[in-house]
């Protein structure tokens, strides 16, 4: 059900068709570009664009296409990965706060603000900088700095559904406390577990490519982030090959983007109101207005043309 | 078709459809509904949840909003065409002749400025008033209310319930308007203060000589207060007449069980009747007339012709929308048995 | 008062809480500050020297865990912040901050107020107005352009302005040939410098904040009070802002403070981008040099001002709307 309304949706179908080529080419860079992408001296240094070269080739003479697809995966993997757990973590956090309530609330809660209201960025740096390099550092940073935001949202609205009648009505027929929380309460939380998601994953996205251009990610691994930061220590700019800070810039704005439609998307969903009042549906209804005052005048007039 | 119009009337709305735009095509909310108010005079508009009442009110008073447009007819007050009047015009009528009240006045209170302010701003969109004029008369109709003016300086959360009516009610007065429109003001009231509200509406347009126009769901509170009552079904308007009237002899099928389903408290014990089925969708409302699914009465010529409003009575005083009372061939009902809903 | 004495506790608490978690990182994570030292300063100072300058922020690993902390708390808050122990080595903590403070709230501060303002009034007006041609493709266009990578956006714009068109800087805050004053000249050179970054943090932050008030004012306008107020005969004007803007700007405002906190946090690119001398930038040489002194200050530094800001948003809150002032 949710599905289709997604699909109907002009702008998750745009996400998510995004979404699924980035997918694709993670899943079989093969396909879409020759392997070796990071051996340096392949090719001739700073060619321009060409069909050998799509996107022409780096300083240090690779292709930059091929950097491009090869580096799809790695950014694919972390934004999922970092996304999942981080909702996983609220989802547990806010509906275990907002169920239980009390003291256990008071304390899940504070820690929730407290880590919230931490200065994340830089919070991420000196942990990236301190723990390594390698991904699941990455993802550990990425989860450890993403979770509170959802959780207030998620308890938020646990709280609110808490006291409707169907959980009562559960209550009431003796159901054990997890049993209702897992099979009454989230399957009506669904959207918002899944926008939630798509949040987290667009944040993951932003942040792991943010720190991997200051060089806190892996630089010895492909990623739209490492090739940004290789590009700007070879100062790509003034070099004249712009087009090594430009692609791979522009397909993480085109993840962030696709990430960023669907989860807007999920929030039309649930909140009708947003959508949008589209104008020819508008046009229509106003025609439909004047042509029925036209066909009463009509009538009228025949009215009297009959007296007369 | 219907009565004629009265010539002193203060509301003549004639024929008004109201149409929501959904996306699944144009839902009639309102076809085709007539209602008269005189000067001064009570009217109640009763039906269940989704009949149309609301949607008819907002219209009369301009205030529906996309999706809902009005798709036809007039709404003469004063004998200007509210519908087709010039915003600045109709702007200018508005608390001045024409006040509201709405159901629930922790929603219709802004919450971040207090009643004082409220009032102010009411005023102040009509009039040039000083401060001290404007604190007067806000003072005077809280004390109209019974409520102390020391409460223009509170916010809406800070009065109870009750209060935050009367409050409401107050503000409508600040002009004495010619009309007040009720929407449901006392849903959202425990029985008591329910009373309480109704009675003090009551006496304060005798005292003041508003009419009042009050949509509810609850027929035996209104009855008690209304002069006419109309009520309302599928959009349509089933039967208006004087209270009297269309509560101890209803016309109308559907006010027939409206009224069967309270209970009395005196008289014998009778096993209560509700009303079967459902509200009809009214995208595709049934065919001929729009109750005969869930009619006690209702016959096969029901289910293709449809009725119009026939006037009855000896003083052609009351409507009814059915066809035992169409004046050519209509329909006996006083025999008609149990039929099976449709 | 009860509501003041509430925010109070928890700004302290959560300071207490940051500055804790900052003391702690450096001690449980892989690596010795010694070590690093001695590696950053290649053996010019003697240990002796180098165990002064560690224990001034609190790293005496001979002494106690306990007592180092309560040092350190102390150290942080009475604005005994030690010397730098990376590029600048020697320098006083606190010169550096103070030195880059200014260009940072001059710059993210500035620029963050300017586009909070102008994106709430588009978005009051795009959310009063529904269903014209704007409506359908501001939102998702707005969608697309609040969550591009900003420090992309900032590479993209010195390539246009600086390399090609050369119409701006693309480094620094103000021209190094000339010399810091009051003078036209100097302000106009530090004006210039400040368009490209100030530019990228808005056309990035921008779009947030059109969509968060658009769809607040869409949900408050279809509340009944708003519907009253039209009852009343108010004019269309007076309604959008002292009904609907009025209370559709409450939520906005809490975000405002903490948007600070990610907008602070994230200029630490737009900085390194540009080369701008803010605290980011100092923060990212900090990080690269193992100066844990500025480090940690700047961290420090980096709460406080969210939650002043978060303070400020609560108490602000509190004096708008009512309500607040009650749930306390």
């Amino acid at each position: 059900m949710k599905f289709a309304s997604l699909v109907k949706n002009r702008k998750a179908l745009i996400g998510l068709i995004l979404f699924g080529i980035t997918v694709l080419v993670a899943l079989f860079p093969g396909l879409f570009a020759s392997s070796q992408p990071n051996v340096i001296g392949t090719y001739a240094p700073k060619l321009g664009f060409s069909t050998a070269h799509l996107l022409g080739t780096t300083s240090y003479g690779q292709d930059i296409y091929t950097q491009l697809v090869f580096g799809a995966r790695q950014v694919l993997v972390i934004a999922l990965a970092a996304g999942a757990f981080a909702t996983v973590l609220s989802v547990l956090i806010g509906i275990t706060a907002a169920y239980m309530g009390g003291l256990v609330d008071e304390f899940l809660s504070l820690i929730t603000n407290v880590v919230l209201i931490l200065p994340t960025f830089p919070l991420m740096i000196i942990l990236a900088r301190y723990a390594g390099t390698s991904n699941w550092v990455m993802i550990i940073v990425l989860v450890a700095t993403g979770w509170s935001y959802g959780a207030n949202q998620m308890r938020a609205q646990a709280l609110s559904l808490r006291n409707r009648d169907f959980l009562e009505a559960a209550r009431v027929r003796g159901e054990r406390r997890a049993y209702i929380i897992l099979f009454e309460m989230m399957p009506t939380m669904t959207s918002l577990i899944v926008a939630n998601f798509l949040g987290s994953a667009l944040y993951s996205v932003l942040a792991a490519s943010g720190l991997q251009f200051i060089g806190l990610g892996n630089t010895s691994q492909d990623s739209w982030g490492t090739m940004l930061y290789w590009a700007n220590s070879a100062e790509a700019l003034q070099s004249g090959v712009a087009m090594w800070i430009i692609a791979p810039g522009l397909a993480i704005a085109v993840l962030s983007a696709a990430f960023a439609l669907m989860n807007y998307a999920f929030d039309e969903i649930g909140n009708p109101a947003l959508r949008p009042v589209r104008r020819k549906d508008l046009r229509k209804a106003r025609k439909a207005a004047a042509q029925s005052a036209l066909d009463e005048e009509k009538g009228a007039a025949d009215v009297y043309a009959d007296a007369a | 078709m219907s009565t004629q119009t009265p010539p002193d009337a203060l509301l003549d709305v004639r024929d008004l459809r109201i149409v929501y735009d959904s996306p699944r095509g144009p839902v009639e909310a309102c076809s085709g509904v007539n209602l008269t108010v005189r000067p001064g005079e009570f009217v109640g508009i009763v039906g269940e949840s989704g009949c149309g009442k609301s949607t008819l009110l907002f219209g009369i008073a301009q205030l529906h909003s996309a999706p809902a447009r009005i798709a036809g007819g007039e709404v003469l007050f004063r004998g200007k065409d509210l519908v087709t009047l010039p915003p600045k015009e109709l702007n200018d009528l508005r608390w001045r002749n024409l006040a509201v009240v709405m159901q629930s006045a922790m929603n219709a209170l802004n919450p971040v400025r207090t009643i004082g302010d409220q009032f102010k701003d009411a005023i102040l969109a009509h009039e040039k008033w000083t401060e001290e004029r404007i604190r007067e008369r806000s003072a005077e109709v809280l004390r109209l209310v019974a409520i102390d003016s020391v409460h223009l300086g509170s916010y809406p959360h800070q009065l109870s319930g009750g209060m935050r009516q009367r409050a409401m009610i107050a503000m409508a007065l600040l002009f004495t308007p010619d009309l007040i429109v009720m929407d449901e003001p006392t849903s959202a009231l425990d029985v008591v203060a329910q009373r309480s509200l109704m009675v003090q509406i009551k006496e304060l347009q005798q005292e003041l000589g508003f009419a009042v126009v009050f949509v509810t769901h609850d027929m035996s509170l209104v009855s008690h207060f209304s002069d006419r009552l109309l009520v309302m079904y599928a959009g349509q308007v089933v039967e208006f007449g004087p209270t009297r009237k269309v509560f101890d002899t209803p016309s109308h099928p559907y006010s027939k069980s409206l009224l069967e389903a309270f209970p009395s408290i005196r008289g014998p014990k009778v096993p209560l009747t509700g009303i079967p089925g459902d509200p009809p969708n009214l995208a595709n409302p049934p065919a001929g007339c729009r109750f005969h699914p869930r009619c006690p009465v209702a016959q096969d010529v029901c289910k293709t012709d449809v009725p119009d409003l026939y006037t009855l009575g000896a003083s052609a005083d009351v409507l009814s929308r059915c066809l035992a009372h169409r004046p050519n061939d209509p329909i006996d009902i006083s025999l008609a048995t149990e039929v099976t809903a449709s | 008062m009860r509501f003041v004495v509430r925010r109070l506790s928890m700004f302290l608490f959560t300071l207490w809480a940051a500055m804790t978690l900052n003391f702690f990182i450096p001690r449980f994570m892989p690596g010795n500050p010694l070590q690093a030292l001695e590696a950053r300063t290649r053996a010019k100072l003697s240990p002796a020297a180098l165990e002064s300058i560690l224990s001034s922020f609190g790293y005496k690993p001979n002494a106690g865990l306990v007592p180092q902390y309560f040092t350190y708390l102390k150290d942080m808050v009475t604005g005994q912040w030690g010397q730098s122990i990376g590029l600048s080595l020697g320098q006083p903590v606190r010169d550096i901050v103070f030195q880059s403070l200014p260009w940072t709230l001059g710059l993210i501060g500035l620029t963050t107020v300017i586009a909070f303002l102008l994106g709430n009034v588009a978005g009051i007006v795009a959310g009063w107005r529904r269903g014209g041609t704007l409506d359908s493709w501001l939102p998702s266009t707005l969608v697309v352009t609040a969550n591009l990578p900003y420090y992309w956006i900032g590479m993209l714009l010195i390539l246009v302005f600086a390399t090609t068109l050369n119409w701006l800087p693309a480094d620094f805050n103000y021209d190094p040939s000339i010399l810091p004053g009051f003078s036209p000249g100097f302000i106009g050179s530090v004006a210039q410098h400040a368009v490209l970054p100030a530019f990228t943090l808005l056309i990035t932050s921008i779009g947030g904040w059109i969509l968060t008030m658009r769809n607040n004012m869409i949900t408050t306008v279809a509340e009944d009070y708003v519907r009253m107020a039209r009852a009343k005969g108010l004019s269309d004007r007076k309604i959008m802002f002292n009904y609907a803007a009025r209370n559709a700007m409450l939520p906005n405002i809490s975000g405002f403070a903490m948007s600070l906190g990610f907008v602070l946090s994230g200029s630490v690119l737009v900085e390194y981008v540009f080369n701008y001398p803010g605290l980011g930038y100092q923060l990212l040489n900090a990080v690269d040099n193992n100066d844990y002194p500025l480090m940690q200050v700047l961290f420090m530094l980096y709460t406080v001002s969210v939650l002043v800001a978060l303070l400020a948003a609560d108490f602000f809150m509190a004096w708008l709307d009512p309500r607040a002032r009650e749930k306390g």
